[in-house]
């Protein structure tokens, strides 16, 4: 299983992606996987990638090998599409931060709805999470990252259950803050459910 | 991380590479660790400063890269085991220590942990480190992934004792920041405090004593070789009847493993884990009935020209293919796109998941930039508004306010190195008719922008040298320096003043702001222009996100009301928090931590908190 996750320095992708490891390492699976630290992180494009398997073999994903794309902001989505093939889940959220280039006017930021609908022109398995409203429905903006892991496990690209994932959560983010995530994490993984 | 203290072996726990370098360390024993933080090696600083106390072992950050690998050899040269690491770049600041290290020799293993950055995700440049190991004579390991990396931490201890020399761990960012499974082996007590035996003829680097010293680190790098041959991390993984044969190191390795174990491609590999000295026996033995070889290593043909010169005597037919036949480039890391391209050049592979193609957009781009409430745009702006029409050229120096280099900011003219942006200012100074800026973190002021404040008093050069001291080394991950007043271990630690040494060093007009008091940090900074000689300016202020009770200050609003669209904010700070929607600039509650610069700003007073209705 080959994902591919995506978006901008700040979004919590780290911990997204710690969630998802620690679900495989509980498995006994193999994992391996890429992070970014350091300049990039300073509001910079953000890859995280996993691969899960009996044996990974490497970190990084080539072009059409990745089983999922987790996108965490529209534009950040649609640049890692050529990593995607035809049966390739594509889960992004809705909520576009605009770069200091767009809003110093020097680039366009292009409509939303008019990357979704040129993703979906190629694709099928495209879902719109609007991450920021359910997580702050669960009681949070910064649980944007687990409504989007909730969203992905509603796909069958992730080779665990629902129950596997919400235990990896438990494990992996501060206790105090776990009701709030699981919450974050069904409203997700219900946004998700209902496009399928 | 308290996990990596657990005696436990055959315990299985998922690792960041550096966290595995960290384990193997302790597995080995060590007793000693120093560091300057540079990406991509920070986190194994991030990480002692956690649990060394609860290992029991010594850990500094040290004022620089030189300084970390100098009292890390007095450690190891007394017979404690050592380890010190920091960035590709990091070493050439240490290499002038490194280079005679090399000559004396080390009683207790050390291990010095070079961390490469191909492609330049967060560096100066991409430099292959590799090349020290034959400048300096240094044994030298290239790990390939997490397990790895710590397999080799702990060997090379054995292997630096064994040889006593310094055993250099090459590695690159796919390593230390990939995560993967990692076994833990038996933990080791970490090294007592020693006692140093002296021998001046050893390690006193006088010329008679460097002649002496020069024949023994052959000798000893003699010994090496054997180890080489036979080292478990070159390992050959055969094929029968293959078509082709690949030798690989690194990043580069993995990817050309997982294609052949995908398409089950007839390719023989063998895998280098000890590059020197050079395998030549092991090496040779594999290319001597080989017909086409492949090299897979990223950045510069090091091993490539080695594979060269031992065809000429193990089988001069031997077709060998890299970067000087165009299969591969020298420039940036390697994914599996890259190597899929250089093999299926050379024999069939079946073609991947036809990747998807949409039509093509415009994508803006997004660099990295200064954190929406980041002090250093307040200084920029700053210096900016005292200049008005006047132009002056701004040298930069590494850490977050390099990011001052985009638009809208503009205030990178020149930037080389650690602490370079003191010299050049100096330069420009003497050399140009320009007003001339330095700009460098307090971090940096201390690893290397002081000699140069000294030079510079000393030469008289005529500059405004702007510390922006955020209170930590904010780039690398908020690791503590001379002038936070805490240790690498946590302790207290005695604060070192910027301001003192300044005028110490001799400087009349040393001032120290508030940069978030924008009208008086601008009048301090009108005044730093017009003063002659070298006028020092500390803009002081904690990083956004050092001081985690600041992110949940209330976010700022626009009153679209007596908002005129002017668009001062959004032209002059460059701020992410400010987004045009239409004509209007609204600001993004996510990002804003109302640090009331816009609000400053503002000739409308059309920014301010967001009132509740």
């Amino acid at each position: 299983m080959n994902l591919q996750i995506v978006g901008v320095g700040g979004q919590g992708i780290l911990l997204s992606s710690k969630v998802i490891g620690g679900a495989a390492l509980d498995k006994g699976l193999d994992v391996w996987m890429s992070e970014v630290h350091g300049m990039a992180q300073r509001g910079g494009v953000v890859v995280t990638t996993v691969k899960i398997g009996e044996i990974v073999y490497s970190p990084l994903i080539g072009d059409g090998e990745a089983h999922a794309i987790l996108g965490f902001e529209p534009v950040e989505t649609y640049r890692a599409i050529k990593r995607a093939a035809k049966d390739t889940w594509i889960v992004t959220n809705i909520a576009p931060i605009v770069p200091f280039t767009v809003s110093s006017g020097k680039q366009k930021y292009p409509k939303p709805d008019e990357i979704f609908q040129s993703i979906e022109k190629v694709s099928d398995r495209l879902i719109k999470v609007d991450a920021k409203k359910l997580a702050q429905e669960a009681g949070a903006a910064i649980a944007q990252n687990i409504v989007m892991l909730g969203a992905l496990t509603a796909t069958d690209a992730l080779p665990f259950s629902r129950e596997e994932m919400e235990n990896s959560i438990r494990k992996n983010v501060p206790e105090k803050f776990v009701e709030l995530n699981l919450r974050a994490f069904d409203l997700g993984f219900r946004s998700a459910k209902e496009q399928m | 991380m308290k996990e990596l203290l657990d005696d436990e072996p055959g315990k299985k726990i998922l690792l960041l590479g550096n966290e595995a370098i960290v384990r193997g360390a302790f597995e080995a024993g060590v007793g000693h660790g120093s560091t300057y933080p540079g990406t991509p090696s920070s986190e194994i600083g991030n990480t002692l400063e956690k649990i060394a106390k609860d290992y029991g072992m010594y850990f500094e950050y040290s004022a620089n890269e030189k300084v970390a690998m100098e009292v890390g050899a007095a450690a190891a040269a007394s017979g404690r085991r050592a380890m010190v690491w920091m960035k590709h770049v990091g070493i050439n600041v240490a290499a002038d220590a490194l280079m005679t290290l090399m000559y004396c020799g080390v009683r207790a293993g050390m291990v010095i942990v070079a961390a490469g950055d191909p492609s330049v995700h967060s560096s100066q440049n991409e430099q292959d480190n590799r090349y020290y190991s034959i400048l300096g004579g240094i044994p030298m390991l290239e790990p390939t992934s997490p397990q790895e990396a710590k397999e080799m931490t702990k060997y090379a201890f054995d292997l630096s004792e064994e040889l006593e020399l310094p055993v250099m761990i090459r590695t690159t960012t796919r390593v230390n920041h990939a995560r993967g499974i990692v076994t833990f082996g038996e933990l080791k007590e970490p090294a007592p405090i020693a006692h140093f035996e002296k021998d001046p003829g050893r390690f006193v680097a006088v010329p008679q004593n460097a002649r002496k010293n020069h024949p023994r680190l052959l000798e000893q790098l003699g010994k090496a070789g054997p180890l080489s041959e036979k080292s478990q991390f070159n390992r050959e993984m055969p094929v029968e009847e293959p078509e082709l044969h690949v030798i690989g190191s690194g990043a580069g390795f993995n990817y050309v493993h997982e294609l052949r174990e995908a398409n089950g491609l007839p390719i023989s590999i063998l895998k280098l884990g000890m590059t020197n000295p050079f395998p030549d026996e092991r090496v040779g033995r594999f290319i001597e009935d080989a017909k086409r070889v492949l090299i897979v290593e990223e950045l510069e043909p090091f091993i490539e020209d080695k594979v060269q010169a031992i065809a000429k005597k193990f089988n001069p037919a031997l077709e060998v293919y890299g970067k000087h036949t165009g299969h591969f480039s020298r420039l940036y890391e390697y994914d599996p796109n890259v190597v899929r391209e250089a093999v299926s050049k050379l024999i069939d592979v079946p073609p991947s998941e036809e990747p998807l193609q949409a039509e093509d957009f415009a994508l803006p781009s997004r660099p990295p930039s200064l954190c929406p409430g980041c002090p250093h745009r307040a200084t920029y702006y700053a210096v900016k508004k005292a200049l008005g029409k006047r132009e002056a050229i701004f040298s930069s120096d590494i850490g977050c306010y390099t990011l001052g280099v985009q638009d809208p900011l503009n205030t990178a003219d020149f930037l080389i190195c650690m602490g370079g942006s003191v010299g050049a200012a100096g330069g420009f100074s003497k050399n140009t008719d320009q007003k001339v800026f330095a700009f460098l973190g307090d971090s940096t002021f201390f690893h290397s922008g002081l000699p140069a404040l000294v030079s510079g008093v000393y030469n008289q050069h005529d500059f405004v040298y702007v510390v922006m001291d955020n209170r930590t080394t904010a780039m690398t991950g908020h690791q503590p320096h001379p002038g936070t007043g805490r240790t690498g271990m946590g302790g207290p630690a005695p604060m070192v003043s910027v301001e003192d040494l300044a005028r110490g060093a001799g400087v009349e007009f040393v001032e120290t702001v508030n940069p978030y008091e924008i009208e008086k940090t601008t009048e301090v900074f009108k005044r730093a222009i017009d003063h002659p000689g070298i006028s020092v300016v500390v803009t002081k202020y904690p990083c956004v996100l050092l001081d985690k009770k600041k992110l949940s200050k209330t976010p700022l609003k626009v009153d679209q009301d007596k908002c005129k669209r002017c668009y001062m904010c959004v032209n002059k700070l460059g701020c992410i928090a400010l987004v045009k929607e239409g004509d209007d600039v609204v600001i993004d509650t996510t990002l804003c931590i109302g640090c009331s610069h816009c609000a400053q700003v503002c000739p409308f007073d059309a920014i301010g908190p967001e009132v509740e209705q």
